[in-house]
C-alpha cells in the first residue's frame, strides 16, 4: 500500500491539502500524509511549513509513523528551533520506553536534531542510555556522543561523556566496542592533542578480541585505530600482526586495506631475518591482487594504495606484474593507474613482457592512454638499463606508424633517453628528423630542437633544420623559443663558421623583438657570454649535463613513510600528506613508521663490552637501551676479553668512533646542532629516541656569519672568546677560536700578556679528545711577548691524535706552557670544522642509505627566525662543507637533502625543510647519522624529529 | 564519516538526497557534474573528487550515480563499499536498482538509508537484519496492510542485530529444507594476435541459497582445496578451520548470499575454452577493409560451449559492414561502432565463421587503432579451474536437507587483440 507514485504531486495548493490530511482523525490517512510529506522532502521540495502539523503526529504508538515523523524532524528542526522544542518531551518519554528499539531510536534521533536548545535536554537521557542494559541502546548512544560533540563539544566534555565513552571500549559486546572506537576516533580528529584513544597493551588486547566478532564496518574502525598504536617491541608487533592477518581474507575490501595498513606499519618493527617476516610478505600479495577484481571504483583506490606499497616494499608484488595488465574495458582512471604501477614493477626479469604490453597499448583508441603508454616505454628505458636498446627500437617502430600524437610523444621520451644514455643512440636521429614537420605540440617541438642542438655536430643540416623553426619564431610558445635560442647558440659554438648569421638573427629576435623577460634575459646572457669570452661560453653552454635517473617520479621518502601510515585514507588516494589538504584536521599529527628493532645483533649485545670501552672516559656513560650504536660498535670493535684495559691512544680512529658513540647519540646530535648553530648544544641528557627540539640557536648564525658581508664563502667560525682569563694564568690571557681554512683545521689564538714581565717559550699540548685533535706542529711564537702586548697565533691541527670520549663531545682540554708556568684550560670547538671537503655523497648512494637507516637513528630540531631562502641556505652551508645532494619542492616546501662527513669517517645525512610563506622562515631539519668506522663496521644511526 | 548521499540519474538530475548530519546544499554536486562533463563516458568519472570543502566519492551502478559527500578523512574504500551495499540492498528489495524503482519506493528507500547509517556510521547493512526492520514490499502485504492497518516497519528489535551470528535471524522455519550452492567461475583473459595467452585468471564465486530450519552448522569440503590460495569469505565462515583443515565451516545466513570469492591466477591452471582465428585488415587504397573470424573449441573438458557472442568495437571510420555468418546473426550499430555477432552454441564439427567486407569513410586515412574482440560464452556443469565440492555436512539440526551443487563457467573480461 505504501508505494504510490508520489512524484505526481504538484506544488500549488498541495501544502494546504496535506495540512488537512495530517490533522485528520484517521490514522491511516495521517500516515499516508506524512509519507507524502517525506517524499516531497527527499526530492528537495520545501515542506517546512507543515512543521507543527507533522510534530503533532509524533505521539503515536505506531512505530512506522513515529519513524517517519522523526525523519521529518531531523531535516527541518534546524530551521524551526522553537517548534522543535515541542518534540523534546516525547523524546524524553521514549528514552524510558520498555522497548529497546524505541529507546535507541529516541536517543539516536535526538542527537540528529542539531539545535542547541535541545542538546541540554539530551544529556540526561543520553547518560542513562550509555549505561543501558541492552547493548543495542548502548551502541547507539556511543554514536550519539559523537553527534553531540559535533554540535557542542564543551558540553560533552563538561558532562563527562568522554570518560563514559572510553569505558565502553571495555564493554562486553563487540559492537559497542566498535562504535565507541569509531566515535572516539571521530572526536579525536577534531582534538588532535587530546589523547582520547589512549592505547596501551590492555586496550589493544580488548580491541583485538572485539575485532573478531564485530561487523565489517566495526572492523574497519578498530583496524584504523590499531594502526595508530606503536608496539613496545617486535614481539608485541608480531603478535598483533598474527591476529590481524585473518582480516586479509575478508570480503569487504575496506577491511582488507585497513588490515594491510596495520601490517605494513607493524612490519617495520619486525627483524628482517625472522621467518615470520617472510611469511607475512607472502600473505600480503594475494589480497592486494584480489582487490583488483572488484568494482572499478574500488580498484582505483586499491591501485593508488598499491602504488605506495610497491614503492615501499617492491618485493611484495614483484611476481604479480600480469594482474596490472590493462584490460580493454577498464575505465580510463584505472588504466592510467595500472600503467604507473607496471613501470614501478618493471625489472630486467619482466621487461620483455612489459614492453610487449606497452606497445599494444600504444595502438589503442584513447589518446590520453596511448600517450601515457608511450611515455611509459621511455620510463622503462631509463629505469631498466638493459632494456634501453629494446625500448628505443620499440619507440622507433611506433614512430613509423606516423600517428601524429604517438610520434610527438615518442620524440619527447627519446629526448629523455638521450639525457640518460648520452652518445649511445644517436643513430636514430635521422629517423626523428624525418618527422620534423608533423610536430605541432610545443613539448615535442622543444624536445626535437633540443636534440638537434645537442647533437648539432652529427647532423649535417642542423643549421637548416633550426632555421626552418626560426621563421615562425614569434608564433612559437615560450618553451620552444627558449629551446631554439639555446640550440642555436649550441650550434654556433660547435660550428662557428657557418652559423654566424643564424645566431645573430636569433639573438636579436630574442632580445629585441620579444617581450618575454625570460627569453630576453637568456638572450642577453648568451650574447654577452659570446662577445666577451667564447671559450667561457663554450664551457658554460656545452657543459656536461647531469644524467637523469628514474627516481625523479618516486615519492619523496619521508612523505612515503607518512603515506604508508595513511593507507586506505584520502591521503593515500591523493598521495599528499593529510595536513596538506584535509579540512577540519586542525593540526593533524604526523604519523611515522615505527623504527626497526635493530637488525638482529642489537638487542643482545652485552653491556660489558661497552662499559669496558668507555671505562676511561670521565663520566662512565653506559649506553642506554635506545643507544644501540654504542653497543654495536663495542661489540664489533673491542676484543671479547676486555676486562678493563683502557683503550690505548694508538688505537686511534676506531676507538674514537666507538667512544664517541658510546657516549650517546645525544651529544652527537647536540654537536651537530651546535655546528649548525653557534655552539649551542642539545641537552646532553637527551635520549636518542625522544629528542626535545632544542630551543634556539640554529643555522641562522651560520648563515649570517657565513656570508652576510658578501665575503667569499668560507667555513663558519665563531667569534673569538676568552678561554683563559689573565687572572687564572698569572697574567697570560688567551682568547681564541677554531676555523677550517683550506681544508685545514686551525686553532686561532690571541695571546695577551697582562703581566709585568716578558713571556717566552710558549708550547702547547692537548689532552686526548673525542676526534683525535692534536697540534700539527709546535706553537709558533717566535718573539717574546712583552707586557701589554698581544700576539696572534694560528695553530694548524691534525685529527690523528689519541682519542678519548669527552663530555661534552667537543670539549678540548689544552695545556699551555710558557716561561712562567703551565696553564690548563678547556674549550669547545664547533663540530662544523670537522666536516671534510669530500663530504658530498653520490646521489644514488644517498638515496639508498637514507632508506636503509632505521628510524630510531633520527633526530631533528628546528631553527627559528632564519631569513634565507633554500638556495641561499644551501650555498652558505656549502661553505661549511655541508653539501646539498638534491632539492625537491613539495607543497611550497623546499626540501634540501644534505650530506656531510666528519674527519673520522662518520657520515651525516640531513634533510632540511624550508617552508616559505611566513615572514619568519622556519628551517626544519632532520638528521641522519651513518657511521662507517674503519670500513669494516658499518652501522647506521639516524635521528629525526619533525616540525612542531 | 559519510555526510550526505545524492542519487543522480544519467541525465544529471538529482532525484534523491539524504543527509545524515547537517544539510549540504545541492550546489556541491556541481563539481561532480563538471567532472562528469569532462569524462565524456559515465564510466570514466573519477570515483574520488576533491572540492574546496568536501570530498565527493561516487560509484556508477545501473546507469545511476551514487554520490556521497564527506567532510573529514574517511577511508574511501569504506565509502565505496558502503555505496555498493546501498545499491545491493535496493536491488535486493525491489528486484532492480533503477531510477524508476527508487522513485516508486522513495519512502522505503529513505527509511532504509536511515537504518543503514547513523550519523555517518553504518548501523545495519545486513540484508537479513534490514528485512526484519523494514519489510520489503510485496503485493500481498500491501493488500493485507491496507485492510488491517498494519505497517511494514517491524517493531521488535531485530534478533540478529546483537547476537554472535548477526547475519542469521533466529526462529527460521521451512517445510522443505534445502541448501544449494552455485560454483561460478569467470575467465578473465587477454589473448594476443597469434592466440597465445598474455594474461589469464579465474574469478570464482560460490553463491549459496540456503533455506534451512533452526541454526544449522554446515561444513563444505572440496576435492581439491589446494587450488584455492587466494580467497575471501562471507563473515560467517570460520577462518581458523579453513586455515587448518581447508574446509568451509559456517552457520549460514538465511536465503541467498555469497559464501566465498576466490581467485586463481596461476597461468597453467587457467584453461582457455575457445580459440579465435581472426583477421581484420584495412586497405591502404580505397575505403574498405576485410574481416574474417572463425571460432573453435580448445580446452572445453568435453562440455559444450553455449551463449557464444563476439563484440567488436570498430574504429570510428568504419561506416558499414557487409558480412556473412555461417551461424548466428550479426548486427552493426552505426552510432556506437559496435559489431555484435551472436553465435549461440558452438558446434565442433562445423565451426562458425564470419566473413565479409567493411566500408570505411572515403577520404579518411587507414584507421590507426586495432579493434579488439570481446568474447562472451558459457559452459554449464563445469568449473574451469577444476574445483569440485566433495561433500556438505550439517550439524546442529536433526532433519535431512536437500543438497545440490551446480557449476558454471562464464567469460568475464575475455579479450582477443588483433
Amino acid at each position: 500500500m505504501c508505494d504510490f507514485p508520489f512524484f505526481s504531486l504538484v506544488c500549488t495548493g498541495e501544502i494546504f491539502e496535506l495540512k488537512a490530511e495530517l490533522n485528520s482523525d484517521k490514522k491511516e490517512k495521517k500516515k499516508e500524509a506524512v509519507k507524502k510529506v517525506i517524499a516531497s522532502m527527499t526530492v528537495g521540495k520545501d515542506v517546512s511549513a507543515l512543521f507543527p502539523d507533522v510534530v503533532n503526529c509524533m505521539q503515536t504508538d505506531n512505530l512506522e509513523l513515529k519513524k517517519l515523523v522523526y525523519l521529518y524532524l531531523m531535516n527541518y528542526a534546524k530551521s524551526q528551533p522553537d517548534m522543535a522544542i515541542m518534540a523534546v518531551n516525547t523524546f524524553v518519554k521514549d528514552c524510558e520506553d520498555p522497548n529497546p528499539l524505541i529507546r535507541a531510536l529516541a536517543v539516536r534521533t535526538m542527537g540528529c536534531i542539531r539545535v542547541d536548545k535541545i542538546t541540554e535536554y539530551l544529556c540526561e537521557p543520553l547518560r542513562k542510555c550509555l549505561k543501558d542494559e541492552d547493548p543495542y541502546v548502548r551502541k547507539t548512544a556511543a554514536v550519539c556522543v559523537a553527534k553531540l560533540h559535533d554540535i557542542n563539544a564543551q558540553l560533552v566534555e563538561d558532562q563527562g561523556f568522554l570518560d563514559t565513552l572510553k569505558d565502553l571500549i571495555s564493554d562486553s559486546n563487540p559492537m559497542v566496542v566498535a562504535n565507541a572506537v569509531a566515535a572516539l576516533s571521530e572526536i579525536a580528529e577534531s582534538h588532535p592533542n587530546s589523547n582520547l584513544l589512549d592505547l596501551n597493551p590492555q586496550t589493544i588486547n580488548k580491541l583485538l578480541t572485539a575485532l573478531n566478532e564485530c561487523t565489517e564496518w566495526g572492523q574497519i574502525f578498530i583496524l584504523d585505530c590499531l594502526a595508530n598504536y606503536t608496539p613496545r617491541d617486535d614481539r608485541e608487533s608480531q603478535s598483533i600482526c598474527e591476529r590481524v592477518t585473518p582480516r586479509l581474507s575478508h570480503a569487504n575490501s575496506a577491511v582488507v586495506l585497513s588490515a594491510v595498513k596495520v601490517l605494513m606499519k607493524f612490519m617495520e618493527m619486525l627483524p628482517k631475518d625472522l621467518d615470520y617476516y617472510g611469511t607475512l610478505l607472502k600473505k600480503l600479495a594475494p589480497p592486494l591482487v584480489t582487490l583488483l577484481s572488484a568494482e572499478p571504483e574500488l580498484q582505483y583506490v586499491a591501485l593508488r594504495n598499491i602504488n605506495l606499497i610497491v614503492q615501499r616494499r617492491p618485493e611484495i608484488l614483484k611476481h604479480e606484474m600480469k594482474v596490472f595488465f590493462v584490460k580493454y574495458n577498464d575505465p580510463i582512471y584505472v588504466k592510467l593507474e595500472k600503467l604507473d604501477i607496471m613501470i614501478r614493477l618493471a625489472s630486467q626479469a619482466n621487461i620483455a613482457q612489459v614492453l610487449a604490453e606497452l606497445k599494444e597499448y600504444a595502438t589503442e583508441v584513447d589518446v590520453d592512454f596511448v600517450r601515457k603508454a608511450v611515455r611509459a616505454i621511455g620510463r622503462c628505458a631509463i629505469k631498466v638499463e638493459q632494456s634501453a636498446e629494446r625500448c628505443v627500437s620499440t619507440l622507433l617502430d611506433l614512430i613509423q606508424t606516423k600517428v601524429n600524437y604517438v610520434v610527438q610523444e615518442a620524440i619527447v621520451v627519446i629526448k629523455d633517453i638521450f639525457r640518460k644514455y648520452p652518445n649511445k643512440y644517436e643513430s636514430v636521429i635521422a629517423t626523428l628528423c624525418e618527422n620534423l614537420d608533423s610536430l605541432d605540440e610545443p613539448e615535442a617541438r622543444a624536445a626535437m630542437i633540443w636534440i638537434v642542438g645537442e647533437y648539432a655536430e652529427r647532423i649535417d643540416n642542423a643549421d637548416e633544420l633550426l632555421e626552418s623553426f626560426l621563421e615562425g619564431f614569434h608564433d612559437e610558445s615560450t618553451q620552444v623559443q627558449l629551446q631554439l635560442l639555446t640550440a642555436i647558440v649550441k650550434l654556433f659554438l660547435k660550428k662557428p663558421t657557418e652559423t654566424q648569421e643564424l645566431v645573430q638573427q636569433v639573438l636579436s629576435l630574442a632580445t629585441q623583438d620579444s617581450d618575454n623577460p625570460d627569453l630576453r634575459d637568456r638572450g642577453y646572457i648568451y650574447w654577452r657570454l659570446l662577445s666577451t669570452d667564447p671559450v667561457a661560453a663554450k664551457e658554460v653552454v656545452l657543459a656536461e649535463k647531469p644524467l637523469i635517473s628514474e627516481e625523479t617520479d618516486l615519492i619523496e621518502p619521508t612523505l612515503l613513510e607518512e603515506l604508508i601510515c595513511h593507507i586506505g585514507t584520502l591521503a593515500s588516494v591523493y598521495h599528499k600528506p593529510p595536513s596538506a589538504f584535509v579540512e577540519g584536521s586542525r593540526g593533524v599529527q604526523h604519523k611515522r613508521l615505527p623504527g626497526s628493532a635493530g637488525s638482529g645483533e642489537s638487542a643482545d649485545s652485552p653491556d660489558t663490552g661497552s662499559a669496558a670501552g668507555v671505562s676511561e672516559a670521565p663520566p662512565a656513560v653506559i649506553p642506554s637501551q635506545g643507544d644501540l650504536l654504542g653497543d654495536l660498535l663495542n661489540l664489533d670493535l673491542t676484543p671479547p676479553t676486555t676486562s678493563g684495559p683502557p683503550p690505548a691512544p694508538s688505537s686511534g680512529m676506531q676507538m674514537g668512533a666507538m667512544d664517541l658513540l658510546g657516549g650517546g647519540l645525544d651529544s652527537l646530535v647536540g654537536l651537530l646542532h651546535a655546528a649548525m648553530g653557534a655552539g649551542f648544544g642539545a641537552p646532553p641528557t637527551a635520549m636518542p629516541a625522544s629528542f626535545p627540539p632544542p630551543v634556539s640557536g640554529g643555522l641562522d648564525d651560520l648563515f649570517d656569519l657565513g656570508g652576510s658581508v658578501g665575503m667569499p664563502m668560507g667555513a663558519y667560525s665563531p667569534p673569538k672568546s676568552i678561554w683563559l682569563p689573565a687572572m687564572k694564568a698569572k697574567g697570560l690571557e688567551i682568547s681564541g677560536t677554531f676555523a677550517r681554512r683550506a681544508g685545514v683545521i686551525q686553532m686561532e689564538m690571541t695571546l695577551t700578556n697582562k703581566a709585568m714581565s716578558i713571556m717566552t717559550d710558549f708550547a702547547i699540548q692537548f689532552n686526548r679528545n673525542s676526534f683525535g685533535l692534536a697540534p700539527a706542529g709546535p706553537l709558533q711564537v717566535l718573539t717574546p711577548v712583552g707586557p701589554n702586548q698581544s700576539i696572534e697565533v694560528a695553530l694548524p691541527l691534525s685529527t690523528v691524535g689519541p682519542v678519548m670520549k669527552m663530555e661534552p663531545l667537543t670539549n678540548l682540554q689544552v695545556a699551555v706552557k710558557n716561561n712562567i708556568d703551565v696553564f690548563y684550560f678547556s674549550s669547545q670547538y664547533p663540530i662544523s670544522m670537522l666536516f671534510v671537503e669530500d663530504g658530498k655523497m653520490e646521489r644514488q648512494v644517498f638515496l639508498a642509505t637514507w632508506k636503509d637507516i632505521p628510524n630510531d637513528n633520527e633526530a631533528q630540531f628546528q631553527i627559528k627566525d632564519c631569513h634565507l631562502n633554500s638556495d641561499a641556505a644551501s650555498s652558505k652551508l656549502q661553505g661549511s662543507n655541508v653539501f646539498t645532494i638534491a632539492k625537491r619542492t613539495v607543497e611550497g616546501q623546499d626540501m634540501l637533502y644534505q650530506s656531510m662527513k666528519l674527519t673520522n669517517g662518520i657520515w651525516v645525512l640531513a634533510e632540511l625543510r624550508v617552508q616559505a610563506g611566513n615572514p619568519n622562515y622556519t628551517v626544519m631539519s632532520r638528521l641522519v647519522f651513518v657511521l662507517t668506522c674503519s670500513g669494516a663496521n658499518h652501522k647506521d644511526y639516524k635521528t629525526e624529529s619533525r616540525e612542531v | 564519516m559519510i555526510h550526505s548521499l545524492f542519487l543522480i540519474n544519467h541525465t544529471g538530475d538529482i532525484f534523491l538526497e539524504k543527509h545524515w548530519k547537517s544539510v549540504i546544499g545541492r550546489s556541491v554536486c556541481d563539481y561532480f557534474f563538471e567532472a562528469r562533463e569532462k569524462a565524456v563516458e559515465p564510466e570514466n568519472v573519477p570515483p574520488v573528487l576533491q572540492t574546496p570543502h568536501h570530498y565527493l566519492i561516487s560509484i556508477y551502478r545501473g546507469k545511476l550515480f551514487f554520490l556521497s559527500v564527506i567532510q573529514t578523512e574517511v577511508p574511501p574504500l569504506f565509502v565505496i563499499e558502503f555505496l555498493h551495499r546501498v545499491a545491493d540492498t535496493i536491488q535486493d528489495y525491489f528486484g532492480e536498482c533503477s531510477e524508476g524503482v527508487i522513485k516508486d519506493n522513495v519512502v522505503t528507500v529513505y527509511e532504509l538509508l536511515e537504518e543503514m547509517l547513523d550519523n555517518g556510521f553504518p548501523l545495519a547493512t545486513e540484508s537479513n537484519v534490514l528485512k526484519e526492520m523494514i519489510r520489503p514490499p510485496t503485493i500481498l502485504r500491501s493488500v493485507v496492510n491496507t485492510l488491517t492497518g498494519a505497517s511494514n516497519v517491524g517493531d521488535t528489535l531485530p534478533t540478529g542485530q546483537l547476537s554472535n551470528v548477526p547475519w542469521r535471524r533466529v526462529g527460521v522455519k521451512y517445510t522443505n529444507n534445502e541448501a544449494y550452492f552455485d560454483v561460478i567461475e569467470e575467465i578473465d583473459a587477454i589473448l594476443d594476435k597469434s592466440g597465445t595467452t598474455v594474461f589469464a585468471e579465474i574469478q570464482g564465486v560460490i553463491e549459496a541459497c540456503v533455506r534451512l530450519t533452526g541454526m544449522p552448522d554446515l561444513t563444505l569440503s572440496f576435492m581439491n582445496p589446494r587450488l584455492l590460495d587466494d580467497v575471501s569469505f562471507h563473515p560467517c565462515v570460520r577462518f581458523k578451520r579453513w586455515e587448518s583443515e581447508r574446509v568451509l565451516s559456517f552457520i549460514p545466513p538465511d536465503g541467498n548470499f555469497t559464501l566465498m570469492n576466490y581467485h586463481v591466477s596461476s597461468q597453467n591452471l587457467v584453461a582457455i575454452p575457445v580459440y579465435v582465428k581472426q583477421s581484420i585488415s584495412f586497405f591502404e587504397t580505397g575505403p574498405c577493409g576485410r574481416l574474417d573470424i572463425t571460432i573453435g573449441p580448445k580446452q572445453t573438458m568435453g562440455k559444450t560451449v553455449e551463449g557464444l557472442m563476439v563484440t567488436i568495437h570498430m574504429p570510428k571510420a568504419v561506416l558499414s559492414a557487409n558480412l556473412t555468418a555461417t551461424q548466428g546473426t550479426y548486427t552493426y550499430d552505426l552510432a556506437t561502432k559496435v559489431l555484435v555477432w551472436d553465435i549461440g552454441k558452438l558446434n565442433p564439427q562445423k565451426l562458425p565463421n564470419l566473413k565479409g567486407s567493411l566500408t570505411t569513410q572515403a577520404g579518411t586515412p587507414k584507421p590507426e587503432d586495432n579493434p579488439s574482440l570481446n568474447i562472451d560464452l558459457k559452459i554449464q556443469q563445469l568449473a574451469i579451474s577444476g574445483l569440485k565440492v566433495s561433500r556438505l555436512d550439517m550439524y546442529g539440526e536433526k532433519y535431512k536437507p536437500f543438497k545440490g551443487v551446480k557449476y558454471l563457467t562464464k567469460a568475464g573480461k575475455f579479450q582477443v587483440r588483433t
